[in-house]
């Protein structure tokens, strides 16, 4: 069983990166220009020519697209090649907006599921593994990005998509499961749901979890760790980029390696669209290198993080991005204050809360609220109402040293908060429906 | 001699108080006693019930609760009956929580529960002072 799915290229010296890097480039602007009218617009008006790119340094001359563009464009606009040569469509979970839809040839399909192969591997996986995908199959990338992955990785795979719990926990012991995929909230809802039925961790044959699709934290990595009795990889991705699998954990834990053989990162100051120096926090932007359907170049991610070519443990050479630390989408601006949801549940795992909770802004009378629903976990109850009041004021100075302003804490019963089995709705915005 | 009160988290929305109620009905469980604390967000129902390992079983049943013993202090259903047991407390330095009384159809017929920082040392003063207190066997029957 070896560590890696591609060794050569996981593991490729920089030279030999920046080489592969470099060949792909030109040739990629070059049919980008040739037959995608919307950028070759955007080339034009920047005044670039596709003869200008003779290697990734180049790139940051290239024109950012941004989701806008693909709105605009939606949905053949930024098609890269004949649609008889597509063999698929994925589509975002259009929370943000209108949906946008992506393509793939045959070739960009392979490529993406060798990057979730990768990611499985890196998680200890091989074809003595069982491999639970509970991520939504259809148009959403997660469910058919892991399964294609965990195909090529030689897997047993079961391909249970998202929803019905029982069902899940169910064949994940008849069949001994050892690698779940799912997003983390998922997974914390499964580790939960075996608490209540009786089953302790080691109960369970799960050795691995690969949770991705929405933005979670170090203290919800210890929580669902400890609950399942498994090591928690992060995976990263964007339909608009490919899927899952655009970067990847490896058993170090300490960031996510790109895979830069397809796809070269930047780190831009958001504000001014300047390219970052290693290191520097920033926003992401991600080129396709070799794509064909939908080749998306300097794609804006609207994701906050950092990159580092600090040498890494397990030997693979790739740059590592730190998680995002937040989505410019996910960001909530309140009385002028920039909150971004993992602040809060950082601030909950830590004060010994469940990851369930939902948070609730509002504007009344021209100011805004923020009210934080946390479930009251059974050890934390007693008869008197002094002591909870107490912990919601605990909790609620405990937010306010984090956050900068005071969000008002309800303290609820254990399950009040609706589950997810997708993406969890943690964060409902009242103030646009007044707006 | 103590007694055992079941104190249960109630949301406060429309109809959480009786879902826990039905659920006890159903289960053929008799409520000797009981009070509702409340704030803004959340109540807290305490009861004493004609049997607390039946009501735990329904309460398991996703509802958020705890046991914790109390004292019930039989009482004349006259008036200073309730001045002098606290009285006794009062001098025996106890600080009490909360408490709350009822009605049953027994010889001097009224009861008081308490809820004490040391339920030992109110045990104690109240027996020494004469008080009859109740066990959870009493309220299975009364």
């Amino acid at each position: 069983m070896s560590k890696y799915y591609q060794q050569d290229i996981e593991t490729a010296s920089r030279e030999e990166i920046l080489a592969i890097q470099n060949e792909k480039i030109a040739k990629q602007v070059k049919r980008v220009y040739e037959n995608v009218p919307y950028y070759r617009d955007l080339m034009d008006k920047k005044g670039v020519k596709p003869e200008d790119i003779h290697s990734v340094e180049d790139i940051q001359k290239l024109p950012f697209l941004t989701k806008s563009d693909l709105r605009e464009a939606y949905p053949y606009g930024l098609l890269g090649c004949d649609l008889k040569d597509c063999v698929r469509i994925q589509s975002t979970s259009g929370t943000t907006g209108k949906r946008v839809v992506a393509f793939y040839t045959q070739s960009d399909v392979d490529l993406w599921e060798e990057c979730c192969a990768r990611a499985i591997v890196a998680a200890g996986g091989s074809n003595e593994d069982v491999c639970q995908v509970c991520y939504g199959y259809g148009l959403f990338t997660g469910g058919p990005g892991l399964n294609g992955g965990s195909h090529k990785v030689g897997c047993l795979t079961l391909p249970m998509s998202s929803g019905n719990t029982e069902r899940q926990i169910q064949f994940m012991m008849d069949l001994g499961s050892t690698i779940i995929c799912c997003t983390p909230s998922y997974a914390a809802y499964i580790g939960e749901t075996l608490a209540a039925m009786g089953y302790k961790p080691e109960d369970n044959k799960l050795k691995a979890g690969i949770f991705g699709a929405e933005p979670w934290t170090e203290e919800m990595r210890q929580s669902i760790q400890k609950s399942l009795g498994i090591k928690a990889y992060d995976i990263y991705g964007l339909t608009e980029i490919s899927g899952p699998g655009v970067a990847f954990e490896c058993e170090a834990q300490t960031g996510m390696h790109i895979n830069e053989d397809h796809f070269y990162a930047e780190v831009i100051n958001p504000e001014t669209g300047e390219v970052l120096p290693e290191g520097e926090k920033g926003e992401l932007v991600f080129t396709c290198l070799d794509k064909v359907g939908f080749p998306m170049l300097r794609y804006r991610t609207r994701d906050i993080c950092v990159l580092t070519r600090e040498k890494c443990s397990c030997g693979r050479t790739h740059v590592k991005m730190t998680k995002p630390m937040g989505r410019s989408d996910d960001m909530l601006i309140i009385r002028g204050v920039n909150v971004f949801p993992s602040q809060i549940e950082t601030v909950l795992l830590n004060e010994g809360y469940t990851p369930n909770y939902q948070i609730l802004v509002d504007r009344v009378n021209n100011s805004d609220t923020l009210d934080i629903n946390v479930e009251l976990a059974p050890e934390q109850f007693t008869d008197k109402i002094r002591d909870i009041q107490a912990r919601e004021k605990a909790l609620e100075g405990a937010m306010r040293s984090m956050l900068g302003i005071g969000p008002k804490i309800h303290l609820l019963a254990p399950g009040s908060v609706v589950r997810s089995e997708g993406k969890a709705v943690r964060v409902i915005d009242k103030r646009k429906l007044h707006d | 001699m103590a007694i055992r009160q079941l104190s249960v988290f109630v949301e406060n929305k429309p109809g959480a108080l009786v879902d826990i109620v039905a659920a006890l009905a159903q289960a053929k469980i008799d409520i000797r006693a009981m009070s509702v604390a409340d704030t803004n967000d959340f109540g807290i129902l305490r009861l004493i019930v004609s049997d607390v390992e039946a009501t735990k079983e329904v309460l398991s049943a996703g509802y958020l609760y705890n046991v914790t013993d109390v004292v019930a202090v039989e009482m004349k259903d006259e008036s200073g009956a309730l001045s002098g047991i606290l009285n006794v407390l009062g001098a025996a330095q106890i600080n009490l929580e909360y408490m709350y009384a009822f009605t049953a159809p027994t010889a001097h017929g009224a009861y008081v529960v308490l809820r004490v920082a040391d339920n030992e040392a109110a045990q104690e003063a109240l027996t020494a002072a004469g008080f009859v207190l109740l066990s959870d066997n009493d309220a299975k029957v009364f």
